[in-house]
């Protein structure tokens, strides 16, 4: 079912926690709420559920006003981050729990009730684990157990709030990669929150990035890295690096040194220069580069990570280098970003 | 082989706490000097009864029924407290309200009033010229001098059991759990039905095990307000007293060994309960 969030604003005792946030969710959609802690993700997802009342504004299931429902009307599933099991139940008998208490009128025959339980566990592939308590299973599969509990309902939407946030990091890269298949199997319409970038960019097929109560940036992953939109998300998602310059007559100047690189229509002014640290040419002579003296160089994995003292003003910059290229403390490297932004302040 | 059989025997755990052997040489003692020594001169005074002179004490008419009220009345006792005892934790836990505090510290008044003033408070409140009293005796109503009193007085001491077991419990339970329930679809009795008081079980069974085993051993607020009727409203520590001050010692052990087994049993079958469900539910895991 497709979602709308319309204008919501909503306060914490005169606190703004989320300011006119406006949101459209596909049917069948999986959506990541990301931003750093204290953005209003997790506000904006309990307020979709219903675990919290807007200040002002709508949100529409469908064509339905959902906000004068209740949370147990809304029909959502909901998964906390420290699974909220109920521990004096089974695992069948926490699965089958939103069936059981439907009533009477509504309410499948117990014989039906198990079977879709045990479905569900099979889907999960918790299959023989039925019998046990919460206590007795370890975190990934409590985990597994709460998701299973909240599409037994058949929710409207799934909900999901930092749901590999309690996890080890071999777990959550598990649960991601079967979450994904989860949900291209069942097709319920999907919306977790995270803070973890890598999490929500390799799962989403859209990602909400905000900060400060604020909707900074809504677009596919590849939108979102490639062209980030806001100086905010072009520092939050992935390494970045920024450098105080000017333009003049369509070309970017730093110091007194032409960088080389044409920023036609641009007004001139000084900027902010943003870019990746893979983003980079390296360049034999300089007429027209940025030029820096190496400080620390490093080998992370498949690169090498080389940070560099730039001009007059000593700004730290770090790039990616092949790790072929072997650079000594001191040397000089003079580069060009190949792929960049200007922000104004 | 016997090496084997020495590690069955070795209970003591590999610990990096020093002091073991010190600690539980210290709570042996202790343990000894104060509960077990007691309680081995009555069962030796009283298997010194012989077991046919035993029996007739234990079973003579009175005896058993005030073994009876005293075991009945502790039993409904700690029953009404179950029941109020967890909704006056749930009112301290959940709400906030003026005056919150006033309460929260009253509760454990029954700790420490001496019993004997609660017992007479009680009496003047519910005997038939008494305030309440007063108004139930035209329906036809008694209270005080009747078994009916020795529970009031039983509710009295025993409620804090309750709730000092159940309130801990109830402050650690998440919010997200009734939650969940709530987008599951229960509504707020369900989610107390079904979530809730089943997560408050062994707390509450605590409670009750606590609560009765007092209103058992009960003497001081009791005497007062049950009109110590033979055969109707008189309890068994009451009937130990009376034998003690006929010098009557044989029926008196007899009476207080019945006692102990009985409450033994009980609290024993209690704390099975609990620990199987602890273990289930791994509370305190």
């Amino acid at each position: 079912m497709e979602v709308r969030v319309q204008n919501i604003r909503k306060e914490f005792s005169r606190f703004p926690a989320l300011n006119d946030v406006s949101l459209d969710i596909r049917s069948g959609e999986l959506i990541a709420l990301l931003g750093p802690s204290g953005s209003g993700k997790t506000t904006l997802l309990r307020l979709i559920a219903g675990l919290e009342s807007p200040t002002e504004g709508t949100v529409y299931f469908g064509n339905e006003d959902a906000s004068r429902k209740t949370v147990q009307q809304r029909n959502i599933g909901f998964v906390f981050q420290h699974y909220a099991l109920f521990r004096h139940m089974t695992v069948l008998d926490n699965v089958s729990f939103g069936l059981t208490i439907r009533p009477a009128g509504r309410r499948p025959s117990k014989a039906d009730i198990r079977k879709r339980a045990l479905e569900l566990l099979d889907l999960v592939q918790l299959s023989g684990l039925e019998k046990r308590y919460p206590a007795q299973l370890s975190g990934g599969q409590r985990q597994r157990v709460a998701l299973a509990r909240a599409m037994a309902v058949e929710p409207n939407v799934l909900l999901l709030d930092e749901p590999f946030g309690a996890l080890d990091a071999q777990v959550r890269k598990e649960l991601r990669r079967w979450l994904r298949e989860i949900h291209d199997r069942t097709g319920h319409t999907t919306v977790f929150v995270t803070h973890d970038q890598d999490e929500a960019l390799e799962l989403a097929d859209r990602v909400v990035v905000m900060s400060k109560g604020k909707i900074e940036q809504i677009g596919t992953p590849d939108e979102i890295y490639d062209t980030p939109n806001s100086p905010f998300v072009f520092g939050f998602i992935g390494q970045s690096n920024i450098l105080p310059v000017r333009v003049e007559n369509g070309q970017l100047w730093l110091d007194d040194r032409s960088i080389g690189v044409s920023a036609t229509g641009e007004a001139d002014g000084p900027a902010q220069l943003y870019f990746r640290p893979h983003d980079i040419e390296l360049l034999d002579g300089c007429g027209g580069c940025i030029a820096g003296i190496v400080t620390v160089t490093r080998r992370v994995a498949g690169t090498r990570h080389v940070e560099l003292d730039i001009g007059a003003t000593h700004s730290k910059v770090e790039i990616e280098l092949p790790p072929e290229k072997v650079t000594s403390d001191h040397s000089r490297i003079a580069f060009r970003p190949t792929r960049w932004k200007l922000f104004r302040n | 082989m016997t090496a084997r059989t020495a590690s069955l025997w070795q209970f003591r755990q590999p610990s990096v706490i020093p002091g073991f052997g010190l600690a539980l040489g210290v709570t042996l003692s202790w343990l000894i000097l104060i509960i077990l020594i007691p309680l081995s001169g009555l069962a030796w005074r009283s298997s010194a009864l012989g077991w046919p002179t035993f029996w007739a004490l234990a079973t003579d008419q009175r005896t058993v029924n005030a073994l009876r009220i005293s075991f009945g009345t502790a039993f409904a006792a700690a029953l009404v407290n179950v029941v109020f005892g967890v909704i006056l934790a749930w009112v301290l836990v959940r709400y906030r309200f003026p005056g919150k505090r006033v309460i929260d510290a009253m509760v454990d008044l029954p700790f420490a009033l001496p019993t004997a003033v609660a017992g007479i408070a009680l009496t003047t409140l519910y005997a038939p010229n008494g305030w309440i009293g007063s108004l139930l005796a035209p329906l036809g109503i008694k209270i005080a001098f009747t078994p009916i009193g020795i529970v009031f007085a039983l509710i009295f001491v025993g409620l804090p059991f309750v709730v000092r077991t159940v309130q801990p419990i109830m402050e650690e339970i998440d919010k997200e759990v009734e939650e969940a329930a709530a987008t599951l679809g229960a509504n707020r009795f369900q989610t107390i039905r079904r979530v809730l008081l089943p997560g408050l079980a062994p707390a509450v069974l605590t409670g009750f095990a606590l609560a009765f085993a007092r209103g058992v051993g009960e003497y001081g607020s009791v005497i007062f307000i049950a009109g110590n009727l033979p055969y109707i409203s008189e309890i068994a520590p009451l009937l130990i007293v009376i034998r003690l001050e006929e010098f009557n010692y044989p029926a008196a052990t007899a009476i207080a060994a019945v006692m102990l087994v009985i409450s033994f049993a009980m609290l024993l079958i209690i704390n099975t309960i609990q620990a199987w469900s602890r273990r289930r539910y791994g509370y305190g895991a």
